[in-house]
């Protein structure tokens, strides 16, 4: 158990490391030493990036920031696995307690084409944004809306809307995805805002915009595959992905 | 100098209302010609962003992070306040004003208070058109649970996840902006220095973290929606990259700072388990309506928790205040927590953590329930600690959390600069010396979607469109001062790193200016803060270049300002020679260790205005008067 393990481990890392979005990159072989199993992997890396500044060296630059996940920035492909594979749990989240001394580590970015390289392991997922914009909302104008008990909302509802509602936005579905789709982050809001009522009045044009954006922004299509639920850190369901194919249907017959 | 909030005077309940009427407008097909600045896009910056959009003006956002959906509003857990009295229970706007007023030791205007009260109601409402999946009970009504410092349950909540689907909630209000136009996004982007023209807010510099180009983006007014400052204790809940630079920047150009002191330590939060350590996180004071804090009755006691009998533990804040027991206000259940553990009966590593403890709750209501209610937390806790808190306690100790302290503002959210407005965390004004749980995510959004649209139109009304260009001097002495700033961290190249200067500067406040203050340690810290600041600027290293992604080049910049931010924030709490809520010094105490308020000398805003790095700052003073409600000794017994 934690915090009682006084010996560090020492691990092998093999990390992406690239300049700038068109330079090559290529994997680069570090050192963690001493590592205590309660720290989190990003104190582990932190830690190795102290190690490269003192030596003069260019540390490695990732994606991070509330550090507890829930905010979505951290994303890093740990042994072939985006947020390395711990059920429900994101890169930040990850402690080294699920290592062993000796162990090797592989880190890489999200591979994706809608997810172009900057730099080492930080990508550009703008094109999430692109998709919420084309139609992840209502249209309600601020003001002069309705009191917050005017419709009622089932609690089945309630909590199948809020399920959906917990995708944090870190593309892990699509790094996952052998079609580096973004379908089960799309079908998340889909669901979320076809099941309140408040959504219903535009969920068929939702639908359609938001899968135009997807398709044009980069993203593959669903086959399938399910990888993308094992890789999300927060356990959306396919199932989502099905309620999106519904209202798409749905929408066709409008 | 004197302050005047310029609050409306006359009853209270109409205030507001009499106030937007006198506020000007800009008519409907004028709006299109103004420009503002949104920089954050939190609650108070993206719902205040997309009202703007809304509205018809033309907006420019900013944040650091990669999306506007990233900002730390995402986090925050437990709920958000508003005066339904949906449960029937004695809520009204006139008890969640006088709740707040009294939770934030009467620190705070009458006039803003009563404001953020009335449109609380509006907020929940708005988000539930938004699509907010806000719990909901079995007959399809939006559920309500308590929180700290009250006692009625008016909080609103979604899971243990209300910041973010408030947060998604006013970021899809910003998307639909963005899609119409009205609202241009610049994520990645740092803004560092606020342009001032002929003593108005015109612009900002801001530095484009991919790219590292330093260039200056000019509008009709700046809004900071920029978030708290308690990074400068290093080990906080804030998300790594939050900063006090934004407002610090503005402080340096003339906007004051006020109650810089007031920062709020949460209780509960999971304690620091090595040096490693790179941020605390927060347990949701929601926890504790179901929740109990105790301390073994022994010093020293490391059995099992649950091998501790029951007439063995101390249930301290039921013990000491029993009107209100686990949910006593975050300053005093802190200060409680902190007690047990300088007396030798902490728990965990080094004896700093209390109980948190669930077992009663389970066997009245079962483990579904308290699952369904607090699942994710429940979660969060097992993945950092290892331990499954449905079958033992939950471990926590105070950190620091919130910064209650701010840019001053004056009642339509416009700092001393004309054109420059501030919401949110990074404003100082409601809260008082501290906040009440569940009333930061009321506030961000008050201020952004029901403030800023009627308060920022009475400042267009009578500004010219477009008067400033990027090409102005000022705006190029700014682009030039920044650039030399960044090339300074780089040349530097010295022995210690960003991450090193850091930490130490977070050891000198947690341990000087952090939940027992005294003079001697408020000046031990004036020492240290100057002499570690010198140091940074001979010998701090960053590598790399600033014209590409260079994480420690912004992290550069974000404790070189907290080192100067640091000393002022010391000097707030040495002049303030009481003690009022987030805020104790350990001579103005009560017999019974409570906080000791002197509101014959001290019921006022000290508002800060810059002097230069190393002089003393000016002090102004906003004096408070309480004409709704009786100044009284805050009793939470």
């Amino acid at each position: 158990m934690s915090h009682h393990d006084s010996h560090g481990m020492n691990l092998v890392l093999h990390v992406w490391r690239q300049k700038g979005p068109n330079e090559p990159g290529k994997m680069e072989q570090y050192e963690a030493k001493n590592v205590s199993p309660d720290q989190s992997f990003l104190e582990m890396l932190d830690e190795v990036n102290e190690q490269l500044i003192k030596a003069g060296q260019d540390p490695i630059v990732f994606d991070h920031d509330c550090r507890e996940g829930i905010c979505g920035m951290c994303s890093q492909v740990i042994n072939g696995v985006p947020h390395g594979g711990q059920e429900r749990t994101t890169v930040c989240q990850l402690h080294m307690r699920n290592f062993k001394d000796g162990d090797t580590i592989y880190i890489e970015p999200w591979r994706a084409k809608a997810f172009p390289i900057i730099k080492d392991l930080v990508v550009d997922r703008t094109a999430l944004d692109k998709i919420s914009q084309a139609g992840g909302y209502t249209s309600c104008h601020t003001g002069g809306v309705a009191d917050g008990n005017a419709i009622l909302v089932p609690k089945p509802s309630a909590d199948y809307a809020m399920d959906a509602a917990e995708c944090i936005g870190c593309g892990a579905c699509v790094a996952a995805c052998p079609n580096g789709s973004a379908m089960l982050y799309t079908s998340a809001k889909v669901a979320q805002l076809a099941e309140l009522p408040q959504g219903k009045a535009e969920a068929a044009e939702r639908v359609c915009d938001m899968l135009d954006a997807l398709q044009e922004n980069g993203f593959g299509n669903c086959s399938n595959h399910y990888e993308c639920q094992a890789a999300c850190p927060k356990g959306i369901s396919v199932k989502f992905i099905a309620r999106l194919n519904r209202e798409y249907q749905k929408a066709l017959f409008k | 100098m004197i302050l005047d909030g310029k609050c409306p005077k006359g009853p209270i309940q109409t205030s507001w209302d009499r106030h937007r009427f006198d506020l000007k407008l800009v008519n409907p097909a004028n709006k299109r010609k103004y420009k503002i600045i949104m920089v954050g896009t939190g609650l108070a910056g993206g719902a205040g962003a997309a009202s703007l959009g809304e509205l018809g003006y033309n907006v420019e956002a900013f944040c650091y992070q990669d999306s506007a959906r990233r900002a730390h509003s995402i986090a925050a857990q437990g709920g958000i306040n508003a005066a339904k009295n949906y449960p029937n229970d004695g809520d009204s706007i006139y008890r969640l004003f006088y709740d707040t007023i009294k939770g934030g030791d009467f620190r705070a205007r009458e006039a803003d208070v009563w404001r953020l009260a009335q449109v609380s109601n509006n907020i929940i409402d708005q988000c539930v058109a938004q699509g907010v999946p806000f719990a909901r009970d079995y007959a399809g009504y939006l559920d309500n649970r308590s929180f700290g410092g009250a006692q009625v349950s008016r909080t609103f909540y979604a899971r243990g996840q209300t910041g973010q689907q408030l947060l998604l909630g006013a970021y899809s209000a910003l998307s639909r902006q963005v899609k119409a136009g009205t609202v241009k996004m610049f994520p990645r982007c740092e803004m560092l220095d606020l342009i001032v023209v002929d003593g108005e807010a015109k612009g900002i510099t801001v530095r484009d973290l991919i790219t590292g180009e330093i260039r200056a983006h000019v509008a009709d007014a700046v809004v900071l929606a920029t978030g708290g400052y308690v990074n400068v204790f290093y080990l906080s809940t804030n998300a790594m990259g939050c900063s006090v630079t934004a407002s610090w920047k503005a402080h340096k150009k003339g906007a004051f700072f006020a109650n810089p002191c007031y920062t709020q330590i949460h209780p509960t939060c999971i304690p620091q388990s090595g040096d490693h350590q790179s941020k605390l996180t927060l347990m949701s004071e929601s926890l504790r309506n179901d929740g109990r804090c105790w301390a073994p009755k022994k010093a020293g006691d490391n059995r099992h928790p649950n091998d501790i009998p029951e007439e063995e533990r101390d249930y301290y804040l039921e013990r000491k205040y029993p009107s209100f027991g686990n949910l006593a206000p975050r300053d005093i259940a802190s200060r409680a927590a902190k007690e047990q553990c300088d007396e030798g009966r902490g728990v965990g590593p080094g004896g700093r953590g209390v109980n948190l403890d669930f077992s009663a709750a389970i066997k009245r209501v079962g483990e579904h329930t308290i699952r369904e209610r607090y699942g994710n937390l429940f979660e969060m806790y097992e993945k950092i600690t290892d331990e499954n808190a449905y079958k033992q306690p939950m471990r926590m100790y105070p950190a620091p959390h919130y910064s209650m302290g701010g840019l001053w503002v004056d009642y339509n959210c416009e700092s001393n600069i004309p054109g420059l407005f501030v919401l949110g965390e990074a404003n100082f004004s409601v809260h008082g010396a501290n906040r009440l749980g569940a009333s930061a995510l009321m506030q961000g959004l008050a201020d952004g979607y029901f403030v800023i649209p009627y308060t920022i139109a009475n400042y267009l009304a009578k500004t010219k469109p477009g008067a400033v260009k990027v090409d102005h001097p000022e705006c190029k002495k700014s682009i030039e001062d920044v650039t030399n700033n960044q090339k300074k961290f780089l040349s530097i190249n010295g022995k210690k790193t960003v991450s090193e200067f850091h930490r130490e500067l977070g050891k000198i406040m947690w341990e000087n200016v952090g939940m027992a203050r005294s003079e001697e340690s408020l000046k031990e810290a004036l020492k240290k803060i100057p002499v570690l600041r010198e140091e940074f600027w001979k010998n701090v290293k960053v590598t790399g270049s600033g014209a590409e992604l260079n994480q420690q080049l912004e992290n550069a910049g974000r404790v070189a300002d907290f080192l100067e931010f640091g000393e002022l924030m010391t000097k707030d709490a040495l002049h303030r020679n009481e003690s009022c809520g987030g805020h104790f010094r350990t001579e103005h105490q009560m017999p019974d260790g409570e906080a000791k308020r002197d509101d014959e000398n001290y019921c006022y805003v000290g508002a800060w205005e810059f002097k230069g790095v190393g002089n003393e700052p000016e002090l102004h003073k906003e004096p408070l008067t309480f004409d709704n409600v009786h100044l009284a000794v805050r009793s939470y017994k």
